[in-house]
């Protein structure tokens, strides 16, 4: 059963200055909550790629609309669910997510293109679905011990 | 100002007083690079321990940073924070640049 009383909802507007505080505000529930420290920092890495995409792509071109961010606990998963109001992903499906290749010359090295790599590698589940003209991304991830419930 | 910077012997240490590198600063986290690393040293000593947090868009600036530094000149890392380490190992960045623990081990090792 889903405890209601642990999960909640953050809604901000999609510029980078919000997503940043949107982010430190999850993230600081999540620490609250007695998350431990080195799921926080995955947690806190895999959100921030995919809140960063919303803002950069999905709103690309566009006045930036809302990013909704619903946190859930279900057993020992930590359940994080964002919808936009932006562009579907290119192909309607998720990226790929190949690894940059850091191999060549330093002028070479790639500035970019880390993110979906990142996320896969973090979250345990990644799903992607355009509903009602909305982005629904979900990711999962392993939480371990259980969060305390009060 | 987000970086400080001061010169020892060999090297440049730069400081980052900020406990986030993210895309909402990486374009002036990369300006204030280039000042503050335009001419000196060849060894560039960034001291991240005050940074808990880097998203891509951070450590793309850090890799451009690098190769703004031009020929000849190194980059290297110190007082990696967890979330920070993490970063660099899953993209693999932790191969290209040299990682310390410290400042104090990076700046030791120049003298070694």
């Amino acid at each position: 059963m889903t405890d209601a009383a642990t999960g909640f909802s953050h809604r901000f507007r999609a510029t980078e200055l919000d997503a940043r505080a949107a982010l430190c505000e999850i993230i600081g529930t999540l620490q609250a909550r007695g998350l431990v420290q080195e799921q926080i920092g995955a947690v806190e890495i895999a959100l921030a790629e995919v809140i960063n995409n919303i803002v950069e792509h999905a709103y690309a071109g566009t006045a930036p609309g809302d990013i909704v961010v619903d946190v859930a606990f279900r057993e020992a998963i930590l359940k994080l669910t964002t919808t936009d109001g932006g562009k579907p992903l290119p192909d309607g499906r998720l990226p790929e997510g190949r690894p940059a290749d850091v191999t060549g010359a330093v002028d070479d090295l790639p500035e970019g293109g880390f993110g979906w790599f990142m996320i896969r590698t973090l979250a345990r589940d990644i799903s992607y679905a355009r509903e009602n003209d909305r982005n629904r991304l979900e990711l999962t991830f392993d939480v371990v011990p259980a969060v305390d419930r009060h | 100002m987000t970086l400080t910077s001061t010169l020892t012997g060999t090297a440049k240490i730069v400081t980052v007083n900020s406990n986030r590198i993210d895309a909402a600063m990486a374009i002036q986290f990369k300006e204030a690079m280039r000042e503050h690393t335009d001419g000196g040293p060849s060894r560039v000593i960034l001291d991240l321990s005050s940074v808990d947090f880097i998203d891509s868009s951070g450590l793309g600036a850090i890799v451009a940073a690098m190769k703004q530094l031009g020929d000849g000149r190194k980059l290297d890392l110190a007082g990696l924070t967890p979330t920070v380490d993490k970063v660099f190992r899953l993209t693999r960045m932790d191969t290209v640049f040299k990682l310390f623990p410290s400042l104090d081990d990076a700046v030791t090792a120049q003298v070694g």
